[in-house]
């Protein structure tokens, strides 16, 4: 009797390490096993469990997209033991990776619509999975907005890739800061993301939205677009919960009928609407 | 459509004997200091004799309370990962309840969900149930309120029902005809089944109508009400036949180290706890709710079987006497 | 008066929010009941095991109010031990006992309550004395081998630490992952860390219930262990847990006169 172990994980050597900002980390990994390298595929908004052997695995989206092979991206914060662990860690270390799981941003239905992207702080990773794979097939889809905010300057993450999206001309990024966030030189906007969304004003017409970000954000943001005619089947966000094993059976992110990790973790606002406000 | 034979009651020792000769471990409910558990037995004498129910459920057969997942060592600029086979030997669980018995089909729904589980697996192969019908009962026992009874044969490889001169043996599956193979003279083909001695229990509830409600009461004050005595303990998920949630913990220094799933349960403050503070379960009340809807609604939804078996365990294991049907009996009427 | 003409009065004035005690359950069982208003104190008594000061501290039970509480002399000692800890104020509880003629008195305030079990001291069952003494008896080597078979049936379920009213801590040396104290699994090392370390935390504050021990659900003798350990702070200190709304800890205050010679 030999049936694959699910729980067993890849391993994985740290190619690349980033500092985003404080306590925020992008880690580049690759395959240790080269059969897996050339294997290994997945789809914009599947997650992961990320082991720092010693402390024990975390779950965080794969933040890379699809499209870029040869390896995987994730980003965190260190907010406790795992990230603690994973923080620690140099170029040249191992990992691990167990994945790819959950479901996915139906982006091939997507073709010909505009895209409205709106997040905040560190929940621009798992769109940012989208919006690379979007941008890598740039010319299926019409027009592409990001709306992005962070507490302060220092707290935007991928602060190359914003730049780059600012100067490409097929993109329209609005990148903001929280009143008091900002520094001298700040040339973007000022004030919570809600609000640039609500001067911003976009359309609902042809147009998918993805929201991602702290409950905060969503609880603004979504009567917001509401209002503005965005229908519950339009709006897609991707949520996070506590979760161990990530396929369906520990029980931990069971929100409703819902698991997080099999059911999600990519909603629409309409399925999210449906499920019980516990998570 | 089951084998049919009948067993006396001296043929219970040749059985054990041919069963334990035949390499299968025994498990089976034994009496100790005034308390019955499942434990490894070699004749049927050291079976207990009067027994409703065992605390810890059969569970702990094909899902333990620890189990290592995987291993590794740890060396510079590399990790040597070790797989974990799981200790699977032939086993046969005899004497427990038709309500217990039907708690496997829960586990396996969990466990085989897309993803193959094979701890659970390996484990489930080789195991062989010989449940036994009940003949009597307590006021914690609610089986026919939730599709059972205490003749189902749900879940059991045999089903022995207790008669005058011996049992009723219901053969089910290959498993059980394997071992009535390993004794084919003690098995006489029994041309009716003799359930009489069985004891009845009317249903308590109606659980259909029940579930049907469930959801217009998510937001009721009545979960915050039954729960304010519950001290949010593990005592009914680590007892219950079908709670399966688990943990998997990280045991290690800094030069090699162990991952390992143990039971949990969704009771407990932590389960849903984030890193960041936030809790989507804050209160008692909340987590109680969950263990209800969990059991009643929301797992039947996707598995098209009930989270519960109506055995009654968490019941009689709770410190403050959290009475499930009780509490199932109140939300129907509410 | 009976206890629910009393919850009534109370409950019906607004003195307290709630009234805990007990009420019959399972099978002739009685388990802890909870009256928010004068139409369910129906079912409430005075008997009952569960030691009830356990809820005082419970957010869900704050959040009611003031509230009453039946006070067996374990309940009395729990809730004056939790108020020489600053986990309770006097106001926010109104223990209730039975007197000399088995009617339901207010004990308002510390002193009251301190006074109450002057005169009616708890004992320890004559069981437990049987069974402790039968330890006190044993050689090492066996007690260990005691304590070693009893806790290998440990499924760490918590039973015993949620039902203690001296476990209170919303955050549990056992819930700690940075550093992770105690190991989480039911294993060898971890039943046997985890119960080590309760004892440790329990000694001088148990107040010697049993709680713990009838809460296991499979029938460990835990309680021993922690009375054990509140029996050898009151031999070696002279202090007995839940004696006074007021204490110095034994084990965390020292007196230039201590015989250790360390401190010196």
């Amino acid at each position: 009797m030999s049936e694959n172990n699910i729980y067993l994980p890849y391993l994985m050597r740290i190619a690349k390490i980033t500092e985003e900002a404080p306590s925020v980390r992008t880690f580049r990994l690759e395959f240790v096993d080269e059969e897996a390298a050339s294997s290994f595929d997945f789809k914009t908004g599947q997650f992961g469990l990320y082991s720092a052997f010693g402390e024990g695995e975390s779950t965080f989206c794969i933040a890379s997209s699809p499209t870029r092979k040869g390896y995987i991206e994730c980003t965190f914060r260190e907010v406790g033991r795992v990230t603690a662990g994973l923080a620690d860690k140099e170029v040249g270390d191992i990992v691990g990776f167990r994945g790819p799981y959950g479901n996915v941003f139906p982006i091939d239905q997507w073709r010909g619509k505009n895209l409205l992207f709106i997040t905040g702080g560190i929940a621009l990773p798992p769109l940012r999975s989208v919006i690379w794979n979007c941008l890598d097939l740039r010319e299926q889809f019409k027009d592409i907005t990001i709306v992005y905010g962070a507490r302060s300057v220092n707290d935007l993450v991928y602060k190359h890739e914003l730049k780059e999206w600012e100067e490409r001309p097929d993109v329209n990024l609005v990148c903001t800061v929280d009143p008091g966030g900002e520094t001298p030189d700040w040339t973007g906007k000022v004030g919570f993301v809600p609000l640039i969304v609500e001067q911003l004003a976009p359309s609902p017409e042809n147009t998918i939205a993805l929201v991602c970000g702290p409950p905060i954000l969503i609880k603004l943001t979504m009567p917001l677009l509401k209002q503005l005619g965005f229908t519950p089947e339009s709006i897609y966000t991707t949520l996070e919960n506590r979760m161990k094993c990530g396929v369906g059976k520990c029980g931990r992110c069971n929100t409703g009928k819902s698991y997080v990790c099999k059911d999600g973790p990519v909603y629409t606002l309409d399925q999210l609407n449906q499920l019980p406000a516990e998570y | 459509m089951a084998d049919m034979y009948q067993l006396a009651s001296a043929s219970l020792d040749p059985l054990f004997a041919a069963i334990t000769a035949s390499g299968r471990r025994i498990l089976a409910p034994t009496d100790q200091d005034g308390r019955t558990e499942l434990n490894p037995v070699t004749r049927f004498g050291q079976v207990a004799k009067d027994y409703v129910q065992t605390t810890l459920s059969a569970k702990e057969a094909v899902f333990p309370k620890v189990e290592q997942l995987l291993s590794y060592t740890l060396l510079p600029g590399k990790v040597d990962l070790v797989d974990a086979e799981p200790a699977a030997v032939p086993t046969v669980v005899f004497g427990i309840r038709p309500c217990e018995a039907s708690g496997f089909q829960a586990l396996d729904a969990v466990f085989n969900w897309d993803y193959r589980d094979k701890f659970f697996n390996a484990r489930m192969e080789q195991l062989t149930v010989i449940g036994m019908g009940c003949t009597r009962r307590d006021d914690a026992c609610f089986c026919t309120s939730v599709g059972g009874g205490p003749g189902s044969t749900r879940g059991s490889d045999i089903l022995l029902t207790p008669t005058a001169s011996g049992y009723l043996a219901e053969v089910q599956s290959d498993k059980g005809r394997a071992i009535v193979a390993l004794a084919a003279k003690l098995f006489t083909p029994a041309a009716a089944a003799d359930k009489s001695m069985l004891v009845a229990l009317p249903a308590a509830f109606d659980q259909p109508a029940l579930s049907a409600k469930l959801p217009a009461m998510f937001d009721s004050p009545l979960w915050a009400e039954q729960s304010l005595r519950c001290v949010g303990c593990g005592a009914c998920a680590f007892v219950c036949p079908t709670c399966v949630c688990f943990d998997i913990q990280e045991e290690a220094d800094t030069r090699q180290g162990r991952r390992l799933r143990t039971w949990d349960s969704c009771g407990y403050h932590m389960f849903t706890l984030h890193a960041s503070g936030h809790n989507p379960r804050e209160t008692q009340g909340a987590r109680w709710r969950q263990r209800i809807y969990h059991k009643f609604s929301t797992y039947p939804e996707r598995y098209g079987q009930l989270g519960c078996v109506g055995c009654g365990k968490c019941t009689r294991a709770c410190p403050v006497d959290m009475n499930l049907q009780e509490h199932l009996v109140e939300a129907s009427q509410a | 008066m009976e206890l629910r003409e009393k919850a009534k009065q109370l409950l019906e004035s607004g003195e307290v929010k709630a009234v805990i005690g007990y009420e019959p359950g399972t099978q002739g069982a009685r388990r802890p009941a909870f009256a928010s208003s004068a139409a369910r104190t129906g079912r409430l008594g005075f008997e009952g095991e569960q030691n009830l000061a356990s809820y005082v501290t419970r957010k869900e039970v704050k959040r009611l109010g003031r509230v009453a509480v039946a006070a067996r002399p374990p309940v009395l000692r729990a809730l004056l031990q939790l108020m020489a800890e600053r986990q309770i104020k006097e106001q926010e509880v109104l223990p209730l006992v039975l007197d000399a003629d088995g009617q339901v008195q207010e004990l308002a305030t510390a002193q009251a309550m301190e006074e109450h079990l002057a005169l009616s001291p708890q004992q320890i069952p004559a069981r437990d004395r049987e069974l402790m003494d039968r330890l006190g008896g044993m050689t090492r080597q066996e007690r260990w081998d005691f304590w070693q078979g009893e806790l290998s049936r440990c499924i760490k379920c918590y039973a015993c630490r949620n039902s203690c009213p001296m476990c209170y801590c919303e955050h549990c040396t056992m819930d700690c992952n940075r550093p992770q104290w105690v190991p989480v699994p039911s294993h060898a090392l971890g039943n046997l860390e985890y119960h080590m370390v309760r004892a440790m935390h329990l000694a001088g504050r148990c107040v010697e219930c049993g709680d713990c021990g009838r809460a296991c659900p499979v029938g460990i003798p835990i309680h021993l262990l922690t009375f054990n350990a509140e029996e050898s702070v009151h031999a070696q200190f002279g202090q007995r847990a839940g004696a006074s709304s007021k204490l110095d800890y034994a084990l965390s205050t020292f007196r230039p006169d201590d015989k250790e010679t360390f401190i010196r």
